[in-house]
């Protein structure tokens, strides 16, 4: 069995990945390998045709691969070295990968820091449970996407898209532009889950009807789908009898979400948090087994790409640390979901870094919500505070905690004392007062 | 068009674990053997949807087909798998009592089975059952142990029979429904399917469900199927340590309850419910009884995660009416059509010894048994990756890289695999078909990763476009057509054969 050794593995070589490999090597560290299962850098992105990537990150609209190539350039200029084609089977608790490729065969590779960037995989029907025949013609919409932008084949001609997440409502658009007809996106919640640009974009513009509050409750067909029953759901999502009707169409498409692709992680040992699907990490973007980091989709699901690639920035930047052995020590206090926010990434600060440099938190809200301040709390000090106009599940939030605010006094508080991130009201002034406000 | 002509002594209608058994058992005799199967692969009925379990044999009423072939076919797994590579777990089952009441009905199934001849039944106290299965409702009372108690794979084992049979001489003709059958003067003498006419001597009713259907084919009504139909969850390989063996409610009336149970594969299934449907095709799971199979899966498991589930699907029992038994021996007044027909659960089970029943009926309907000399009881159970150790895994990418490229992530299936499992003696050429003979889209994505790089290697190995690869033959056609991106209808031109490895067209310009 071949052995290889590096200072840093990352696993995964889609934009996260990628930005992190990139940026460890740029760091200091040594010898950085990035290995992906795919044949080509980029992750999901190649086959993401549409634009709309890299409008923060690079003020430009770019379309998936676009945005890929431009941190597969940077890659290579800082001299990391990848590995296509390769499957990574585990990770030891040590931190020893073993891999697989055509090449080289069954493969050790022993790095003093891992970064795991594996992205997600989708949510499919048995994770979300629709009754009826199993039929073919079921098809995620991520995988419809690679059959429609790489390969060439077109997935049915009537669709009935399940689930209102980004890829659905891209693949609403994608599939009408390719001659098919898109019967209806059904959303179960009240509200959608993709992105605004992309309800508007995709749906709207395209004519396509989008159904809040409702849900396919049975798939008819015994080869290929011959049509759904949908219905709508009352306020705890459950189907009311009553409201059903039938959409006669061949495909069902799933947009039902992602979930972090973390076998590896728990391989490794790595702890994980059940709101996120990902494992629980440090400012640094550690996780629970020293030396081993992680970024991107595999943390949490991000819908921008450009906060995908700053958190892999400081992962790289953490793992690049680590080996040189200038990791920040001392006080850590961990993070909090407070009201009206779903999660909070990452979960434990160091109070060094705070004290340093500026701290970004990512976290989504459970509802929307319109004019309202996102609050971190201490104790009973908000410590930093920002305005949001609107707040939706579907879009991330991002907090950036500028160096010094939180003051290594807070250690006096004691070990349970939480940085809590929540969502109020602006216009009432029930809060507590001596907050900074942004 | 002139149909083929097929000469046999004996006709098997039917590739199910009943249907495949049989062929196999008889291709140790030099007898002309054709098996017909009206779906494109075999083990496409029910025999892909059922419990997998290897019945102790305590539940049926001594004395009736069911007690006896459960009994006698327990007893044969252990070599027939053996012989025919097919994954068997001989763990031993329990039968977990809720309450005192059910307690005392523990031992009455403990006499039953004795009755029937099961060995090493035992009632065992709840600490015993605790310490068997950690996982299981602390407020169980005691349980029946039965050590013969397995699981096993039962579309490994069909494909494998099949295999077997056709490596000894069987020929099975797959896609070809039966349409008829001729019978003179009392007796069956020829079957029809499109294209196709098989002079037989003798006819076996191997059918399923359909089996009812079959035999009003010789003029003959003696029993009516009806469908009942069970559902069932399939967990996660994460959760697959939750209980080491299968554990059954004490029984209802209708079935044997709802059960928890590893796979072969390492899974959990819990299922199935019991519920008459109408149609023979109605295979979907509702959500009243997913409702009804989860409920009763924790009842035997409370910590059961329904989030680590990864799909649903639901089998068909082949019920008959009047007869509550198997229904196995020649129809009345057609002495060479022989049926078997009825087999319900434990039929998984049973299949070893229906075969030797049948064969013995068969002998003494005058078919001539003579063993072949060159018989071969063994098949090897074809390589897979994810069961090698580290020296063997890279002996075998040594060998052939295309080992060492991984298509199907979940279950870690390389091309090779998959590409052997299309150039087998039964040939298959349908996703579900690549997916019950390696596990690819088996997994927790369930194809979603898989799907389109399995369909591009079936397009390579087998020559069959893209838009023509099904899931499970028939009009189940995975794609409709190619878009309309004049780049791609070029790429197509250019491609590299090998190169288009995981679906990819490179066009390299
Ligand atoms: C359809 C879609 C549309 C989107 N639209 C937009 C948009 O318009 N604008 C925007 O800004 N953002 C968009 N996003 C969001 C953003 O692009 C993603 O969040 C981002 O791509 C996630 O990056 P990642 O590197 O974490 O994961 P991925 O891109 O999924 O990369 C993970 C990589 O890890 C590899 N891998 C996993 N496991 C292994 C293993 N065991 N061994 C080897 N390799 C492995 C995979 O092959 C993959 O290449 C979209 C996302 C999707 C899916
Ligand atoms: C929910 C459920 C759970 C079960 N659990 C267990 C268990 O745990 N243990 C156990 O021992 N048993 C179990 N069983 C029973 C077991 O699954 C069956 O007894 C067994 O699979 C029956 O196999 P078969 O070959 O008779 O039927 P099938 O597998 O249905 O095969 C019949 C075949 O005949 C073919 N056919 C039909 N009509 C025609 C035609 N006109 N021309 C050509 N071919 C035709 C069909 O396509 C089909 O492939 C269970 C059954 C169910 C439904």
């Amino acid at each position: 069995m071949r052995i290889a050794e590096c200072d840093i593995a990352v696993i995964g070589a889609g934009p996260a990945g990628l930005a992190a490999a990139a940026r460890a090597k740029q760091c200091g560290a040594c010898r950085v390998i990035l290995m992906d299962r795919d044949r080509e850098l980029g992750g999901i992105l190649n086959q993401c045709i549409h634009n709309g990537f890299g409008l923060q990150l690079l003020s430009q609209e770019l379309t998936g691969p676009e945005y890929a190539e431009h941190f597969i350039n940077e890659a290579r200029d800082a001299g990391v070295e990848t590995m296509l084609d390769t499957m990574v089977l585990s990770v030891a608790p040590g931190g020893r990968i073993t891999a697989v490729n055509r090449s080289g065969g069954l493969m050790r590779i022993s790095a003093k820091a891992i970064i795991l960037a594996m992205g997600a995989r989708e949510r499919n029907r048995g994770a979300v449970t629709i009754p009826g025949m199993r039929p073919a013609g079921v098809f995620t919409a991520g995988a419809a996407q690679r059959f429609v932008n790489m390969e060439g084949y077109m997935p049915g001609k009537r669709i009935v898209v399940l689930g209102s997440g980004d890829i659905g409502l891209i693949m609403a658009r994608r599939l009408t532009w390719e001659g098919a007809r898109v019967e209806a996106v059904l959303e179960i919640l009240p509200f959608p889950s993709g992105l605004t640009r992309n309800i508007v974009q995709c749906l709207n513009d395209q004519g396509i009807p989008l159904y809040l509050g409702h849900t396919v409750v049975d798939v008819h067909g015994e080869e290929r789908v011959s049509g759904v029953t949908v219905a709508r759901v009352d306020d705890s999502l459950k189907p009311i009898p009553g409201t059903e009707w039938d959409i006669e169409c061949d495909t069902l498409l799933l947009s039902v979400g992602l979930i972090p692709e973390n076998e590896l992680t728990r391989d490794a040992g790595g702890e994980l948090d059940p709101v996120t699907g990902g494992p629980v990490v440090t400012d640094e973007m550690e996780t629970s087994v020293p030396g081993v980091f992680a970024c991107g989709n595999v943390v949490h699901i991000h819908d921008l790409v450009d906060n995908v690639t700053r958190e892999a920035w400081t992962a790289g930047e953490g793992a690049a640390r680590f080996v040189a052995g200038r990791q920040p020590a001392g006080l850590t206090i961990r993070t909090r979901a407070g009201d009206g926010i779903r999660y909070v990434v990452p979960h434990i600060l160091h109070l060094d870094n705070l004290a340093a440099r500026d701290v970004r938190l990512f976290m989504r809200a459970t509802r929307p919500d319109e004019r309202v301040q996102v609050e971190a709390v201490v104790g009973d000090q908000v410590v930093f505070s920002k305005f949001e106009r609107v707040v939706r599940p579907a879009e991330m939030i991002a907090l950036t905690i500028p160096r010094g605010k939180v003051s290594s006094g807070v250690a006096a508080f004691g070990s349970e004392t939480r940085l809590i991130v929540r969502v109020r009201p602006r216009d009432c002034d029930a809060g507590p007062k001596g907050g900074a406000k942004a | 068009m002139q149909p083929r002509r097929i000469a046999a002594d004996v006709v098997v209608i039917g590739a199910g674990v009943v249907g495949t058994g049989i062929a196999r058992e008889l291709s140790r005799y030099d007898v002309r053997v054709v098996l017909v199967e009206k779906q494109a692969d075999v083990a496409f009925g029910t025999t892909k949807a059922n419990t997998a379990l290897v019945h102790a044999g305590y539940d049926a009423e001594p004395g009736t087909w069911k007690a006896r072939l459960n009994v006698r076919g327990n007893a044969l797994y252990p070599k027939t798998c053996a012989d025919l590579g097919v994954a068997y777990k001989n763990c031993g089952s329990l039968v977990v009592a809720a309450t005192e009441n059910e307690a005392g009905y523990l031992h009455e199934l403990k006499e039953r089975g004795e009755r029937n001849g099961v060995p090493g039944l035992e009632v065992i106290p709840r600490e015993q059952v605790i310490e068997l299965e950690p996982h299981v409702n602390p407020g169980v009372v005691a349980a029946l142990w039965a050590p013969t108690g397995g699981i096993t794979s039962p579309w490994e084992l069909a494909i494998a029979y099949a295999e077997n049979a056709v490596a000894n001489g069987v020929e099975l003709l797959l896609s070809a429904p039966v349409t008829g059958i001729g019978v003179r003067r009392g007796r069956a003498f020829s079957v029809r399917c499109p294209g196709v006419v098989m002079d037989a001597r003798f006819v076996v009713n191997a059918a399923g469900i359909w089996a009812d259907d079959i035999e009003r084919m010789v003029g003959r009504d003696d029993f009516e199927i009806t469908p009942r139909r069970g559902e069932y969850y399939l967990f996660d390989k994460r959760v697959g340590h939750l209980v080491s063996r299968p554990l059954f409610p004490v029984p209802a009336e209708l079935s044997k309850g709802i059960v928890v149970t590893p796979t072969v594969d390492g899974n959990l299934i819990a299922g199935p419910n019991a519920l008459l449907v109408g149609d023979k095709g109605d295979l979907s799971t509702t959500a009243v009884g997913l409702a009804e199979v989860l409920e009763g899966a924790r009842r035997l498991v409370p910590g059961l995660p329904i989030r680590e589930s990864i799909t649903n699907f639901a089998g068909l029992r082949a019920v008959a009416a009047p007869i509550g038994d198997f229904i196995i021996g020649p129809s009345p007044g057609v002495p060479n059509f022989i049926n078997a027909a009825g087999i319900q659960s434990p039929g998984l089970t049973a299949a070893p010894a229906i075969a030797e029943a049948v064969r013995d009926i068969l002998a003494d309907a005058g078919l001539a048994l003579a063993e072949k000399p060159d018989f071969n009881s063994v098949r090897k159970r074809p390589t897979r990756f994810s069961e090698l150790g580290p020296e063997e895994q890279s002996a075998l990418i040594e060998s052939d890289p295309l080992w060492g490229h991984i298509i199907c992530r979940c279950e870690t299936v390389p091309e090779a695999e998959i590409i052997e499992a299309l150039h087998r003696p039964v040939s298959c050429t349908t996703l579900d078909g690549v997916k019950f003979r390696t596990r690819a889209g088996a997994g927790r994505c369930q194809g979603g990763f898989c799907g389109p790089r399995v369909v591009a290697i079936i397009h390579r190995e087998l020559g069959i476009s893209p838009e023509k690869v099904t899931k499970k033959g028939g009009a189940s056609f995975i794609l409709s057509g190619r878009t309309k991106d004049p780049l791609l209808e070029r790429a197509d031109e250019c491609v590299d054969e090998r190169e288009e490895v995981g679906g990819r067209a490179h066009c390299r310009v």
